[in-house]
């Protein structure tokens, strides 16, 4: 396999582990106001993902220095193309992770209600946001000779990109739900997984209509297979989730993500950033990659510490691996603060 | 101002104000590291509340260390468009593996370490922060490896087909002789920040009444910055003064930048000067003081060894690249930094750096053989230390920075020729203007919070829980030792 396709499969990879993990996380605090009945319950939902949303975060890091190192012309166009809702992304992340780090730093209750407003849009702009875009990079963008992206925001706002936005929203919400359900314990745990099957039936009719949009528009066999298999695992974690099994409800809308991304990323290759200015003016694989000697050292280097960064990640699952209930909170928060 | 203005404001604003916080966490989580582990050898109750108080700092300032990083990685992108297509290949590796290995080795055990407390035993709990601190040197290592390339580029050759800088030689980049004396200069700094920290906030604590009872425990806090603040406070100077050499070496416009030095001293014995007013446009001297062969020292290593001055390095320069027809990153022009920044900063950056070592060893003194300061003055002078300390830093990127100018990558692609061309002004303005506002109201919240926490004190000792001594169900149902 050429390197160009190695590094193509493997920011793929980097973009599924994003989605499939922050994408719970963004789902649990924008469910904050619906799930949770008072502070008590906030604290134990936002404590469900307390240990791991920074370390899922560091996934599109690496999906970004990646595509940097890789296809810088990919990162550049792609960046620089889409500014607006990228500082949107990123104001939307700082307040966000600020909001976990320091809503329990005060007691006053304006304080922490503004937070929680801080991680509920913190979490809806991004997973609104990144389905846009996404949707955008399949569909392709206007990008001229120079590789630049000559449209605006406004270029970017179409039905189909939109349409990308509400799928990855409404998955990340059910993603989200499922998540409660199988963390925490008592009566949450039960609204959480009655929430889940209704958001799930809505990600799956939204994600149905783009999935097959896709594939008519951009579509191969490949990414046939894939759309079809996410369609199984959304309506297989549906129906589990159904019947009780939180655990098998949250792999279902695990893998759903997953194999949606990459049948994505089927559809993409071999362009990275197709143009619909010119087709000759897509970047594609080739003509966006780094050099082969900068592929080659790069993939020894994620060869040996891709494996190590996946085996302590997943420990930090196992460590919390616990079902948090009211109980798990502690009362006196302050005093509890600087332990 | 036009984008490239904006654009240059807007990188500046962000980066001078992410490595506020960056010193803080390569340093603190070392520090913190050794407190948790003198806890373990020692079980003085001590050891283990400092660990937690300033463990709080650190998250404090650690969060927005972490957020304000997700921006720099992303602009390079969103703004400097043609910079990241022409360094990619080579600049772009590092930042990857900085991702790779260190983002994930960080903030995967901080959030072990903050929520482990009885989850991993005692030894793997402070294993945790040592992996953080690992992180960050890791971190540091790969992003100054980066930065060192854009200084004095190496390890690459300028392909003209692609009409980009192609990487030839990864070793070479790792190995550039100014990262080797950069990585140290600014890991040393950030040690020497951090331990000015633990000094401060630990002397002015130390000095109120109300936490008389605890001056055991500051004192050992006191005595523990100070010390690591004037080592390291040395080794910034020592690592400080080669990289003066080498940098006169490679980029000899910003030695004499520093110095607005404007004409070659052929006879030798460069003077160091102490005050220069030049013209407002800095493009020469009217009056100034100086120190006869200092700089030549500095420079040189020699007190009598000559040292180019700006005019004869201009001049120099627009012979070398002023005429190459074929150069399509930078255009004929000036090629000097702006001197009264580029001036002042290396004063600052050296005077202020100094303040901290000096006021480090003052105390050591103060404190010597169980002695107590009980002069007045004592906790609010030393607790200006470490705010002294984060102007020192960025009053060193400031200068490093500017003085590369116009280039962004010296000799090969001018910072105009970097900037985005698809990006509009408009874009460019309500990117500065969001970040600068957030920006500002954050380093409000967060220095409240600074503040709260340190007049509130360490928290009184709690045993933490053993979860090797795990008992039976009544312990799965305790109340989680650390929850948000």
């Amino acid at each position: 396999m050429e390197l160009t396709t190695v590094w193509f499969t493997l920011i793929a990879v980097l973009w599924i582990g994003y989605f499939t993990l922050e994408g719970f996380d963004f789902g649990v605090g924008m469910l904050l106001p619906v799930l949770a009945r008072d502070d008590r319950e906030r604290r134990m939902m936002i404590n469900t993902i307390g240990p791991h949303w920074d370390g899922n975060e560091v996934w599109v890091l690496t999906a970004g220095g990646a595509t940097f190192a890789a296809f810088p012309e990919w990162y550049a166009t792609l960046f620089s193309g889409f500014y607006l809702p990228l500082l949107l992304i990123l104001v939307a992340l700082i307040v966000r992770n600020l909001a976990f780090e320091y809503r329990h730093q005060r007691p006053e209750p304006s304080w922490k209600a503004r937070w929680d407003l801080a991680i509920i849009i913190g979490s809806f702009l991004p997973a609104l946001l990144w389905g846009v875009a996404f949707a955008n990079i399949v569909r392709g963008v206007p990008i001229d000779e120079t590789k630049d992206f000559t449209g605006n925001l406004f270029t970017l706002l179409n039905p189909f990109g939109l349409l990308g936005g509400v799928v990855t929203l409404l998955l990340f919400l059910t993603h989200g739900a499922m998540f409660i359900a199988l963390k925490t314990d008592g009566d949450i745990r039960h609204r959480a997984r009655a929430l889940s099957v209704q958001l799930g039936l809505g990600a799956a009719l939204a994600a149905v209509v783009f999935l097959l949009w896709t594939q008519i528009d951009t579509g191969n066999v490949g990414s046939a297979i894939f759309f079809v298999l996410a369609a199984l695992a959304l309506v297989g974690g549906i129906v589990m989730a159904r019947a009780g099994r939180e655990g098998w409800g949250f792999i279902g809308t695990f893998a759903a993500i997953a194999l949606a991304v990459a049948g994505l990323f089927v559809a993409l290759f071999p362009d990275v950033m197709p143009s619909t200015t010119d087709s000759a003016f897509s970047l594609t694989t080739t003509n966006a990659a780094a050099t082969h000697y900068t592929l080659k050292v790069m993939t020894v280097v994620a060869a040996i510490f891709t494996p190590i960064v996946l085996g302590y990640q997943a420990w930090t699952y196992w460590v919390f691996r616990k079902r948090i209930s009211v109980h798990h909170i502690p009362e006196a928060e302050l005093e509890n603060a600087g332990r | 101002m036009d984008i490239l203005d904006v654009a240059r404001w807007q990188f500046g604003i962000t980066t001078v104000y992410h490595f506020l916080f960056v010193p803080l966490t390569i340093g603190l989580t070392l520090l913190v590291a050794v407190m948790e582990s003198f806890w373990l050898r020692t079980a003085k109750p001590e050891w283990l509340r400092l660990t937690k108080f300033f463990g709080k700092l650190l998250l404090i300032n650690f969060a927005l260390g972490l957020v304000t990083g997700i921006v720099q990685e992303f602009q390079f992108g969103m703004n400097w468009s043609d910079y990241s297509r022409f360094v990619g290949d080579i600049f772009g590796a590092p930042l990857a593996v900085e991702a790779l290995l260190a983002f994930f080795l960080e903030s995967t055990f901080l959030g072990l370490w903050i929520f482990g407390w009885d989850r991993l035993p005692r030894k793997l709990h402070a294993s945790c922060m040592w992996l953080v601190h690992l992180g960050t040197l890791a971190s540091a290592w790969f992003i100054l490896a980066a930065n060192s390339w854009m200084q004095h580029p190496v390890g690459y050759e300028y392909n003209p087909d692609t009409g980009r800088a192609e990487l030839t030689d990864f070793w070479a980049v790792m190995t550039n002789k100014v990262q080797l004396v950069t990585f140290p200069h600014v890991v040393a700094s950030a040690y020497m920040t951090s331990a000015a920290f633990i000094l401060g906030i630990s002397a002015w604590l130390y000095a109120r009444k109300r936490f008389e009872q605890d001056r055991e425990m500051y004192r050992m806090g006191i005595r523990m910055g100070a010390s690591v603040a004037l080592v390291a406070g040395l080794a910034v100077a020592i690592t400080g003064d080669i990289q003066g050499k080498i940098m006169t070496d490679v980029q000899p416009m910003k030695m004499a930048a520093a110095e607005a030095l404007y004409e070659t001293d052929s006879d030798g014995c460069a003077p160091f000067s102490l005050f220069t007013i030049g013209t407002p446009d800095g493009k020469s001297e009217k009056w100034s003081l100086t120190v006869p062969c200092v700089l030549s020292f500095l420079a040189e290593g020699d007190t009598d060894a000559s040292v180019e001055g700006i005019n004869d390095l201009r001049e120099q320069y627009q012979q070398e690249y002023g005429q190459d027809p074929g150069a399509a990153y930078y255009s004929p022009g000036d090629f000097t930094p702006y001197i009264p920044v580029t001036y002042w900063s290396f004063r600052f950056m050296i005077g202020l750096g100094f303040l901290v070592a000096g006021g480090a060893a003052l105390v050591l003194w103060l404190t010597r053989k169980g002695r107590a300061p009980t002069a007045r003055w004592f906790g609010p002078a030393v607790i200006s230390l470490p705010v002294i300390a984060v102007l020192a830093n960025s009053f060193g990127w400031i200068f490093t920075e500017m003085g590369r100018q116009p280039w962004a990558v010296f000799g090969l692609m001018t910072t105009a020729h970097g900037v985005s061309p698809g990006v509009s002004d408009l874009e460019a303005w309500i990117s500065v203007i969001v970040l600068t506002l957030l920006y500002a109201v954050l380093a409000v919240i967060e220095v409240g919070l600074l503040v709260k926490y340190v007049k509130k004190g360490a928290d009184p000792f709690t045993e933490p829980p053993d979860p090797t001594l795990r008992g039976g169900d009544e312990d799965q149902d305790r109340p989680m030792a650390f929850a948000y």
